[in-house]
């Protein structure tokens, strides 16, 4: 798998970490909202299958965070911007 | 003395009835184990388990057949332990030759302060009754001689060995429990994909499935690796991500490793199969995935961390590498409990450590089932553990499911 990062080009996965999920949104009112919906943000996913967008971080590359539109059933990588 | 002859099949190929008492999703270890327990111990009527391929072709007959019960935390060490008990009584109980070898599991120790953990994980074991020995250098050089004592990076210090851990033979634990529960009675279904649950005023009914629909009075989903699909089926969501965990196997060789070694200072373990190949893997992948094949850099990483610590495996050709699909928890630790739907039960999370845990996630989730409460060693493992706190989490990384 080798993912296009904007700055460097494509490069192995080996550069890179996946971190996590970025179709969940923090909530916004830092610690005042209800528990659910920090429960929801830090621990569920829909986890389904198909494209999904995730956090990635060239680790020995750039160090940029990317947004990557992965499909996960098949490992093409389908769009990479910053977020 | 017969040739071979007369065999019958061991299970019947058992056709969809309209309904069923309880309906068991997935015919892997969980699924098969669930619907063995919940013949032997409960009455619950007609039980089905149904399985999207052929029985044993998931994680039950893909993995390192590694089995042990050497955890750290209070949730964790009693559940463990029943499954080591029922291992150690699985082949008399099922009436089928396992293979359950009690041939020692050493995690390896390469610096003081990782010689501190273990004697406490030791001490913690040994406290609830499990088997735990730490060995030093020169006790563990008398036992395992060839490996890299004097690696400059990753010096070996010594052992947490578990002497009734072991491995046991995967397939034979799917095909004796699938014979056990069809001789009491259990439709085993193969290719047989549910596609949907029905659900009537808040409580499962039944599913739908490629071989149409069946009834169920209750529903207990055992699939990892795809437990968030069935989850999304019945219209909630789990704290799981699904990803890829290779495992590899030399050529066949002459007997080498005569017990379970792991790598304290990566990620690595390795045994020996009775055919003679190496058995061995390392860290998962790292990212999500439903592709059952992971990616060459882990390939690269499982085996430089086989070479540090056993320098004479690099001599030896790889024959075969496949990969499977995790249940990767927020907490690193497994979910049997209820669903949020009525009448729905949950076998789920089990991370790449579930094939030592299939006696006990199925004597635990037929309690589960029958009775309505939770086995008192799998209490911990609840689904609203996330949302309050109470998390297991043995290595104590968060909710970073590519770490655990």
């Amino acid at each position: 798998m080798r993912i296009p990062c904007p700055h460097c080009g494509p490069r192995g996965v080996e550069e890179f970490l996946y971190t996590q999920d970025a179709e969940v949104t923090r909530p916004k009112d830092g610690g005042a909202a209800p528990t659910k919906e920090w429960t929801d943000y830090v621990y569920m996913r829909d986890n389904l299958k198909g494209p999904r967008k995730e956090y990635w971080y060239h680790s020995t590359g750039c160090h940029a965070w990317l947004v990557v539109t992965r499909d996960v059933s098949t490992h093409e990588i389908l769009k990479v911007e910053l977020p | 003395m017969r040739g071979h002859a007369g065999w019958a099949p061991a299970w019947r190929k058992a056709e969809p009835a309209p309904q069923y008492d309880v309906v068991i999703i997935g015919g892997g270890g969980g699924g098969l184990s669930t619907a063995y327990y919940l013949a032997k111990n409960h009455n619950v009527g007609r039980i089905a388990v149904l399985e999207k391929g052929w029985l044993g072709n998931g994680s039950i007959g893909r993995n390192t057949t590694i089995i042990r019960s050497n955890y750290g935390l209070p949730g964790n060490i009693p559940f463990y332990e029943l499954s080591m008990k029922l291992w150690e009584g699985l082949e008399q109980d099922i009436n089928y030759n396992a293979m359950v070898s009690q041939r020692g599991v050493f995690n390896i120790y390469h610096s003081d302060a990782q010689r501190d953990a273990f004697a406490r994980r030791g001490n913690a074991m040994r406290l609830h009754g499990v088997d735990a020995e730490l060995l030093d250098r020169e006790q563990l050089r008398r036992e395992i001689p060839y490996l890299d004592y004097d690696n400059a990076r990753f010096p070996v210090q010594g052992a947490l060995v578990q002497r009734r851990g072991g491995t046991v033979r995967h397939d034979a634990v799917a095909w004796g429990y699938a014979r056990a529960a069809d001789r009491r009675g259990v439709d085993i279904i193969e290719n047989c994909e549910v596609t949907g649950i029905i659900q009537e005023n808040g409580a499962v009914t039944g599913v739908e499935t490629t071989r149409g629909r069946i009834g169920a009075g209750k529903i207990g989903i055992a699939v990892a690796g795809s437990s968030s699909l069935l989850a999304n089926m019945a219209g909630f969501r789990l704290p799981i991500e699904s990803h890829a965990l290779q495992a590899f196997v030399t050529e066949g060789l002459k007997p080498l490793i005569d017990n379970v070694i792991t790598f304290g200072a990566g990620h690595f373990y390795i045994s020996q199969s009775d055919k003679g190949g190496l058995v061995f893997g390392g860290d998962i992948d790292g990212y999500n995935s439903y592709a059952a094949r992971g990616n060459l850099p882990t390939v690269e990483d499982v085996c430089e961390g086989g070479v540090a610590l056993v320098p004479m495996i690099g001599r030896a050709r790889l024959l075969r590498s496949w990969g499977g699909i995790m249940d990767m928890t927020m907490d690193g630790s497994p979910i049997i409990d209820f669903a949020p739907v009525k009448n729905l039960f949950l076998n789920a999370g089990w991370c790449y450590g579930g094939f030592k845990a299939v006696p006990a996630m199925g004597h635990c989730f037929a309690h589960l089932i029958a009775r309505e409460a939770p086995h008192e060693v799998a209490a911990a493992y609840r689904l609203d553990r996330f949302a309050e706190g109470k998390l297991i989490d043995e290595k104590g990384v968060g909710a970073q499911p590519n770490l655990h």
